[in-house]
């Protein structure tokens, strides 16, 4: 009973917090309970706070608040060199005047173990990772995956009750990556203890892991197991990063029934009619109809063969849809598409702005409504300037316009409505209203098919046709990664 | 091909003139050392006069030993507080390093005199210490070559992959044994030629020398230059020799390191 | 940050007190004496005094005159061979550029007093040539000093550079002009600072050539000798703000590998 209850709570981190030097708040509010012998991957894009993280559990950093418990017993100010734990670095991090021998033996020699058990131990160790006989090389004749093993050898030596994992397939081709993958994951079956995996690949964490952390901003956006982080994101920035899919705002239009890319979809997820949401679709599950069977239609744009399945494009409208299919279709043919229910999933728009993605043209100026007045395309681009009418990066190369995507963000209660229609320059139906307590949140369909959300203290009617007065200052731009 | 070896001729010429302009001078004393005579270009019979009186001369030989001593004592202190230095500096704050490296400038690109002429002032007119105690003599030749010992580890701990600090204390560890384990031999080469550069430094000075040393002390350099102002001509041609051993000690010292750099590059390649 | 990194840090207290004490304090040292005289006043007499001294201010025109000549020299002698080895496919040449930083290691009393038996011989002498003298035994002492950095700088220079030049139609002096020559000027840069200060002030070299005319160093040997701690500051002094501007004024251009005389010696 108490055992098992131990195992349970092997590795509890309780609202772990970093706060660099200079304000940056690499890790913010990080809590997990990890069971013994499970392996967990923390995923996210670079400067998410995956490895400062990982690095506060070894003992290389500092948390500035929350704690780390093993067993129960708290580790957080405890140094590395006195932690059950040992780290397979990123790059390997081999003595490199040290023979492996002395390497894998490293830690052994630091406990004082009689040499003929450090014999063994280094002989078992080195069977384990398939490098028999590799005693007396040195680190620099070894090849990458090689080394990479090694580091392995030296880190599981010392029986650790966790092992960590920096991207340590990083620096490896594809082909090895692969075949190190299913390794390490047999690896981690052989030797029963905890597995801490840190990457950027969701394909690596989806292939090995029994539970995925996924991080964005020092922030976890969610826990799970592979088939539950990609089947059920929890938000938009999770459906984003793993795997490919096509994220749509849209609005519930009633049971089961969810409206985006300007028309409506049945889908089985049960929320309250009128909620705004974000319709997430998995290319695999957009299906090509002949033109007029499917539920909305639209152009192919662009087709590209990725060896299993063809990538195409379609812009229905404003949106563009990415679709993988097993069938070619032709550029510039027109298309229908569908989605059966279960395709789509359901996120609840967690705040409650504007957003819309729009092209760059005339001088780097957004494509959005008339054109944005006061423009300054290189504010968004850290280090870039526009010499010539050309923008170019940090690096001095040139930008092209039709790479750039740039979103533009307005806050609800920044857009007025007006009854008269020349007041703004958007104009459009009262297509849903929400009573929100002290006000009304409306959405206006604009005449091009746009929903914009608008906060109003005011009452007016359902198909009320109405102007958006929008100032200049409330746009927001970010530049689309 | 051809054309590529005529074009090159000149180039080549060239070159082995000025190796026997630069060379010539070294090579001319050297026959003289082995021959009796006192004044270049008149021949006289083959000896080793001036090698035995180079060693068999008390001040002669003192000098010499001293010069060494001092050069190896210096350099030892140098190499201690040069790569304490440029490992403390290394992880401290970009404020502290700032100051430790740029302090560590100033005895590099300061011309010597000035150097050896302000540690003067310093240790023997401001503090009072006596010349007498070598005390400021070996501090200004460490002033001289720590900064060199420094200059030369630092480029070192910049290529070690950080990680392996990290990586020893993943591994068990304490901070005093990954420094000695880890980090020591992995900026050892820096040492070494810092240390190397360090003796070379102090046997060729002569300014710290001369405003630092006790006045009955001599190193070669202050030797050599008071030599030539007098005229006793065995003192004179002992010097010759002197040249010549330290000439061929450096010959010997550079095929010695190419032949261990060459066996390197060998088991590399391996 | 962490606990730990506490100690590397402070394996570096020793030597930076060392540098208080024995870099800073004695320049703070050398600004008090020169700007003090003998009981201790303040005083701009020091100052004064060396400018408008037709003596010390010709000193310090003649110190630029063997500084520039010497450094002129070595530079025309140097970069040519720095340029031939550098840019030649020979099998020897890490050999050959061995050789000339070899002399660098041997005493430079004893090389010239070598260099003076040699002159001796050839002039008869040495005092009718003063100036002639002391230009060649400084060159003979720093030309490895100017050499080297030049030599790794024009080692690192991409050849496809040059490649790109030929091919967008410069001929071969063309390429050497805008291109070659251009590239080689931080390591012209570095080997100049090496050769032009040590040039001003290593007055050992005119001493053995039995050139008599002072030169800046020989200055700060003489109040040395004559225990006139006030004045030899003051010619510190005067030193230490021409290397400074020297060093400002280059450090720009200079090359970070080849930037001081560490990275030339190492």
């Amino acid at each position: 009973m108490d055992q098992n209850a131990r195992s349970e709570h092997f590795l509890e981190i309780k609202s772990l917090c970093r706060t660099f030097e200079d304000g940056f708040m690499a890790v913010d509010n990080f809590s997990l309970t990890i069971k013994q012998g499970e392996f967990v991957t923390f995923l996210g894009p670079s400067g998410c706070g995956k490895t400062t993280t990982l690095r506060m559990l070894a003992g290389f950093d500092m948390p500035s608040s929350g704690e780390i418990l093993l067993n129960g017993k708290d580790i957080t100010k405890l140094p590395p060199n006195e932690r059950p734990i040992n780290t397979v670095f990123q790059r390997y991090a081999l003595f490199p005047h040290l023979n492996i021998f002395d390497n894998i033996a490293f830690g052994l020699k630091l406990k004082k173990l009689p040499r003929a058990e450090i014999v063994r131990k280094v002989k078992k160790a080195l069977e384990m990772v398939d490098l028999e006989g590799f005693e007396s090389r040195t680190v620099q004749t070894l090849s990458g995956g090689q080394q990479q093993r090694i580091a392995i050898a030296r880190a599981i030596v010392n029986e650790p009750q966790i092992l960590l994992l920096d991207e340590p397939l990083g620096a490896l081709d594809l082909k090895m990556r692969k075949e190190m993958q299913l390794e390490l994951k047999s690896m981690h079956d052989k030797l029963g203890i905890t597995f801490i995996y840190v990457t950027h690949d969701q394909e690596e964490a989806l292939t090995m892991s029994d539970k995925i952390v996924v991080m964005s901003e020092g922030r976890i956006q969610q826990v799970g197991e592979p088939e539950d982080i990609y089947n059920e994101p929890k938000n938009a920035f999770v459906a984003d990063f793993i795997g490919d899919s096509n994220i749509f705002n849209g609005i519930m239009t009633g049971k089961y029934k969810v409206r985006f890319c300007g028309a409506e979809f049945t889908c089985v997820d049960d929320v309250e009619n009128g909620t705004m949401v974000e319709a997430v679709l998995r290319p695999e599950d957009i299906e090509i109809t002949p033109p007029g069977e499917g539920i909305i239609e639209g152009e192919v744009s662009s087709v590209v063969f990725k060896g299993v399945h063809y990538e195409i494009t379609v812009l229905s409208g404003k949106n563009e849809l990415v679709i993988q299919s097993t069938r070619k279709a032709q550029v510039g043919s027109r298309v229908g598409l569908s989605v059966d229910p279960e395709g789509i999933h359901i996120m609840i728009a967690e705040n409650m702005v504007n957003k819309f993605e729009v092209g760059v043209k005339n001088g780097y100026r957004p494509d959005f409504l008339d054109g944005v007045p006061d423009f300054d395309i290189t504010s968004l681009l850290p280090g870039s300037r526009m010499e010539g009418g050309t923008l170019l990066d940090a690096h001095g190369d040139e930008v092209a316009p039709e790479t750039l995507r740039v979103i533009v963000t307005i806050k609800p209660e920044d857009i007025t409505m007006n009854d008269d229609e020349e007041a703004g320059m958007v104009k459009g139906h009262i297509v849903n209203m929400i009573y929100k307590g002290d006000h009304y949140r409306y959405i206006v369909r604009s005449d091009d098919d746009e929903d914009f959300i608008v906060r109003d203290e005011d009452l007016w009617n359902m198909n009320d046709y109405v102007s958006l007065v929008i100032p200049r200052d409330s746009l927001q731009f970010a530049l689309k990664k | 091909m051809k054309a590529a070896v005529k074009k090159e001729l000149p180039g080549k010429i060239f070159i082995g003139a000025m190796l026997i302009i630069l060379y010539l001078p070294i090579l001319v004393l050297a026959f003289y050392s082995f021959t009796t005579s006192a004044n270049i270009g008149s021949v006289h019979g083959f000896s080793m006069d001036n090698y035995v009186n180079l060693f068999s001369n008390e001040e002669l030989r003192s000098m010499i030993f001293g010069t060494v001593l001092l050069a190896f004592g210096s350099s030892l202190l140098a190499a201690v507080l040069g790569t304490l230095g440029a490992i403390g500096a290394f992880y401290s704050r970009k404020a502290a390093r700032g100051v430790i490296g740029g302090l560590n400038e100033v005895p590099v690109i300061n011309a010597d005199v000035v150097t050896g002429f302000s540690v003067c002032i310093m240790l023997v007119v401001v503090l009072g210490i006596d010349k007498n105690t070598f005390v400021p003599l070996v501090i200004g030749h460490v002033v001289l070559s720590a900064p060199f010992v420094y200059l030369s580890v630092t480029p070192k701990l910049k290529q070690m992959d950080s990680s392996l600090y990290e990586a020893a204390m993943d591994l068990g560890a304490t901070p005093r044994q990954a420094l000695t384990k880890v980090v020591l031999p992995q900026i050892q080469p820096g040492i070494v030629s810092g240390f190397a550069l360090a003796v070379t430094l102090s046997l060729d000075d002569y300014f710290i020398a001369s405003y630092t040393k006790p006045a009955t002390f001599d190193t070669i350099s202050t030797y050599v230059v008071n030599a030539t102002k007098g005229s006793q001509t065995e003192i004179k041609t002992a010097l010759w020799a002197l040249s010549t051993l330290i000439f061929l000690i450096v010959v010997l010292v550079v095929i010695l390191m190419n032949l261990r750099d060459g066996k390197e590059a060998a088991d590399f390649e391996d | 940050m962490g606990v730990f990194r506490f100690s590397r840090k402070q394996l570096g207290i020793p030597y930076a007190v060392f540098l208080i004490c024995f870099v800073a304090a004695p320049l703070l040292v050398i600004i008090y004496y020169a700007f003090t005289n003998g009981e201790g006043q303040f005083t701009l007499g020091n100052l004064t005094g060396f400018f408008t001294s037709p003596y010390t201010i010709g000193t310090l025109a003649y110190s630029f005159a063997i500084a520039v000549v010497t450094t002129c020299v070595c530079l025309l002698l140097a970069y040519p061979i720095a340029y031939i080895l550098a840019r030649s496919h020979w099998k020897a040449k890490s050999v050959v550029i061995v050789m000339f930083v070899m002399p660098m290691w041997i005493n430079f009393t004893l090389r010239i007093t070598a260099l003076k038996e040699i002159l001796t011989v050839v002039e008869g002498n040495l005092a009718f040539h003063p100036f002639l003298n002391t230009i060649i035994g400084m060159t003979y002492d720093f030309l490895p000093f100017m050499i080297l950095p030049m030599y790794t700088t024009l080692l690192k220079l991409d050849n496809s550079l040059l490649e790109a030049a030929a091919d967008l139609g410069a001929n071969p002096f063309q390429v050497f002009l805008k291109v070659t020559l251009p590239l080689s000027v931080p390591g012209i840069i570095s080997g100049v600072v090496m050769v032009f200060l040590p040039s001003m002030t290593n007055y050992v070299v005119l001493d053995m050539l039995y050139n008599s005319t002072y030169i800046m160093g020989s200055l700060i040997g003489s109040y040395f000798s004559a225990y006139d701690w006030h004045n030899g500051s003051m010619i510190a002094l005067i030193l230490l703000l021409i290397i400074l501007v020297f060093t400002l004024v280059t450090d720009r251009y200079a090359d970070e590998d080849a930037g001081n005389r560490g990275g030339a010696l190492l």
